[in-house]
């Protein structure tokens, strides 16, 4: 067999694959920019915000020596932890309170336990107020070297006097970086602090070396224990110390466990109190509340599709502006016209009460009663469904129903669930017409002219021929008016008040008003799973690739 | 659905009659919404209703005072200068990268296609307010992770313009992406090679036969992004500060707060620009559709 050359001589192949190669290397240059740009832009802040929902690494930087000598206490004790963990706890709240960073931990650990917060607080304040002065009198009363700051900055760079003092070093150098950071002075023109000393004195008196020799037999021990039980009891509160010691981790699931209504408790995950859960109705809620939505975009969108799929072209072309026109109307324009519309006061409540004022209105009433006892025995069958779904959805029986029991006067539109789903029906009804409209365009109407010569009634051949070839319409239009709603915000903020709203609207909360960063990252990392693993089937039913805009 | 036929029993006819009317009525809570907005706002009182006066079509019920009031206030001048300033950026970035990417991808042999275009277009599947929280979270510290630890930067993004137009890009992309590609997809490649074959180099190539031919979706792609950054509110309430008050953003404040006639003003106006973009993309649509020799549907 002979080899085939190209011109240039090489063999064909070799030369092929290079031409593909490059090919390749010319397209991913092309795509590259756009990529980097996505990943800095976009990806890198999600990845962020699912590394915030386990990163805990405040308690441990805040509180380094502390959390270090609480692993040899026994959380099961029902005994707040001894001395040196208080010595410890000493040390680095003086340091926190320096760095003003003793109130965020305070705050962040108020999220396990309400009252953290204010007892850090106080604590920060009180702190400098402890007796340790006493240790800093009796060594500068003792040698007027401890008086001096250069003299302790010669002592701090022997190496043998720190080899003798490790945990006065430790101080002394988280002390000078204090120095130079948060007050921006010169450790060399300060005289060390009353922490220093209390950690030289303990060391002293536990038999090491000082580095100028003294008497420190007349000088009395404080306790940092009672120093602190005086400043606030619940230091003494074992419960404060095992929330210290759950949460002292770099990495925690205690995020994710308050998303779920769970809590981290000593034993592991424990369930909240029935009165606390929220999130896992939460939850819930927005996923009835999306596919009562999602239902009612098929209901209202089939129909649409239906006729401008049927219709001859220059009619349903215009049609379709009536449908693209919401599209393209700004999302914000249409939430004011449905809060607009709903109000109390508003155009819709002004027409129903105009309308029962007629002779009409009046006449109908007793039809439409009728109507509404079927419903009633329809809604008595199904009793334990709706019972089920009254405690998630609040309660909101047909809308005409509502008006009858309403004595016929105004209706309560919006701040609920009906104002959600009305105006957010409304906002993603032209995002289900649209994919079904794709779908139906290809379904030949012969089908159905042939169906019915062979016998078929209307309706069979509707549901046996025509329907079964929309319904991958009708897979794409509700899997993306799904994921659409899952995740809205603005509507469900306007119109929804409190019992309408959904996930999203609890995650802008925790970020803007309750500043518990970590749980709206949780809550969002959960959502955004859901929403991935719908995008994952849409991929699979409809491709990416066929994601059309505007028909 | 075709003309009723002369044979049609009636109830064939009542159903194709009342057919119409549900379809009617659907049509009706999809514009009427839309459309009540425009008298309402040119009431002459402060309320969010029709008022007698209007109803009789009294000229005294009617002014243009709510108007008056959104072009005279700063309040609401400086939030349309804002999306002005936004929203055009946003789009020249998410267009030209789009572009790019979106020739690149419809090459016959790219690698990991499928996991790109996932990426690419994943701003517009993630909920906004995932994004909004990610972009805050990021843009507030933003950092270069590294196998050795992160390297933190020395700005930050959140509350400054640029910020804002970044996170808006970002979202803009897959609007691009997704109509370029659509127009790509019946683009003839043996026109650039004939290009070639005429001694043009791959830049006059681009330039000469592939952009006016790929024009009409860029165009559209890029309205797309204009109005996804125009009418953007929920990153931009978290990325933004009060310097960067967009009209949406004001939109939002108002409906949540004091809620003041103007903002229907305002949606007038808004609903007057997107019919006007309305009327644009079917134009290119058509166009495109023409010079690509697709029958028009």
């Amino acid at each position: 067999m002979t080899l085939v050359l190209a011109a240039d001589g090489r063999p064909l192949k070799a030369s092929l694959n290079r031409a593909l190669r490059r090919q390749k290397l010319r397209a991913l240059m092309l795509i590259a920019p756009l990529l980097i740009f996505i990943l800095v832009s976009f990806v890198m802040p999600i990845a962020d915000m699912l590394f915030r929902s386990v990163e805990n690494e405040i308690v441990v930087e805040t509180l380094p020596r502390t959390v270090a000598t609480l692993d040899g206490w026994d959380s099961d004790s029902g005994q707040a932890p001894d001395e040196d963990v208080f010595t410890a706890l000493y040390f680095d709240m003086v340091l926190a309170t320096e760095y003003k960073t003793h109130t965020r931990l305070g705050s962040r650990l108020n999220y396990e336990m309400t009252g953290i917060s204010s007892l850090f607080r106080k604590s920060g304040r009180g702190v400098g107020r402890f007796d340790t002065d006493t240790y800093t009198d009796a060594f500068q009363a003792a040698d007027p070297a401890y008086a001096d700051p250069a003299q302790w900055a010669a002592w701090m760079a022997d190496d043998t006097v720190r080899a003798a003092l490790p945990m006065t070093a430790n101080t002394y150098d988280a002390w000078a970086k204090m120095i130079i950071e948060a007050e921006e002075d010169v450790p060399v023109e300060e005289v060390p602090w009353d922490f220093v000393f209390t950690s030289l004195y303990l060391e002293v008196i536990e038999g090491a070396e000082p580095p100028v020799a003294l008497n420190l037999s007349g000088v009395p021990l404080v306790n940092l224990r009672d120093q602190f039980a005086d400043v606030d009891e619940d230091w003494l509160d074992p419960e404060v110390w095992q929330t210290i010691k759950i949460y002292s981790p770099e990495y925690t699931n205690g995020y994710f466990l308050n998303s779920v209504d769970r809590f981290k408790g000593v034993e592991g995950a424990e369930v909240r109190p029935e009165n606390e859960q929220i999130y896992i109705t939460l939850f819930i809620r927005t996923m009835i509340m999306s596919g009562s939505i999602m239902g009612m975009c098929v209901l209202l969108g089939y129909p649409i599709a239906w006729l401008l799929a049927n219709l001859p072209a220059r009619k349903a072309n215009l049609l379709m502006i009536l449908v693209l026109l919401p599209f393209w109307t700004s999302l914000l324009v249409r939430t004011s016209a449905w809060k607009v519309l709903l109000q109390q006061q508003g155009v819709i409540n002004d027409t129903l009460v105009w309308y029962h004022s007629t002779w009409f209105g009046q006449l109908l009433d007793p039809v439409f009663m009728g109507l509404l006892n079927i419903c009633y025995a329809f809604v008595n069958v199904i009793t334990w469904v709706w019972n089920v779904l009254n405690g998630i959805w609040g309660g909101t029986d047909g809308l005409y129903l509502d008006w009858a029991a309403a004595g016929f006067e105004r209706l309560a539109l919006i701040n609920n669930q009906t104002g959600t789903v009305i105006a957010m029906t409304h906002i993603l009804l032209p995002f289900m017409i649209l994919p079904l409209f794709s779908v139906m365009k290809t379904i030949p109407i012969s089908y159905l002219r042939a169906a019915k010569s062979l016998g078929a009634t209307n309706w069979t051949a509707f549901w046996r021929v025509y329907f079964p070839q929309s319904v991958p319409g009708i897979g794409a239009g509700c899997i993306l008016v799904f994921i659409l709603s899952i995740g809205y915000y603005i509507t469900p903020e306007l119109v929804g008040g409190t019992k309408g709203v959904f996930i999203s609207n609890r995650i802008a909360y925790h970020i803007s008003s309750s500043l518990n960063w970590g749980l709206a990252a949780a809550l969002g990392t959960i959502l955004l799973v859901i929403v991935m693993g719908l995008y994952w089937m849409y991929d699979k039913i409809v491709g990416i690739d066929n994601v059309k805009l505007g028909g | 659905m075709s003309a009723l036929p002369s044979y049609a029993t009636t109830g064939q006819r009542i159903w194709h009659y009342s057919f119409r009317v549900i379809c009617g009525l659907i049509f009706f809570f999809l514009i009427a919404p839309i459309v009540v907005i425009i008298p309402l706002s040119f009431n002459a009182e402060n309320f969010f209703t029709f008022t007698p006066e209007m109803l009789s079509l009294d000229p005294a019920g009617f002014s243009t005072k709510h108007y008056q009031d959104f072009f005279t206030s700063s309040d609401w001048q400086l939030a349309l200068r804002n999306s002005l300033k936004i929203a055009p950026v946003a789009t020249f970035l998410s267009v030209s990268l789009g572009t790019l990417a979106a020739i690149g991808l419809s090459q016959s042999h790219v690698p990991f296609r499928r996991s790109i275009m996932a990426i690419l277009i994943s701003p517009m599947i993630v909920p906004l307010i995932i994004s909004a929280t990610g972009m805050y979270f990021f843009y507030s510290n933003p950092y270069i992770p590294t196998p050795f630890g992160r390297i933190d930067l020395p700005f930050t993004l959140t509350g400054t313009y640029w910020g804002v137009v970044l996170a808006h890009a970002a979202l803009g992309i897959p609007f691009v992406i997704i109509t370029v590609t659509a127009t790509l997809v019946g683009f003839d490649q043996s026109l650039t090679r004939a290009a070639a074959n005429m001694g043009a180099n791959p830049v006059t190539t681009f330039f000469k036969v592939q952009m006016p031919l790929i024009l009409p979706g860029v165009v559209s792609g890029g309205l797309f992004a204009f109005i996804t950054s125009f009418d953007e509110v929920v990153v931009v309430l978290f990325v933004g500060s009060a310097g960067q008050k967009t009209l949406p953003w004001q939109m939002f404040t108002g409906l949540r707060e004091q809620i003041s006639p103007t903002i229907l003003a305002v949606a007038t106006i808004l609903i007057a620009v997107s019919v006007v973009l309305l009327i644009v993309v079917e134009v290119l649509r058509r166009r495109s559709e023409k010079l690509r020799g697709v029958s028009p549907t």
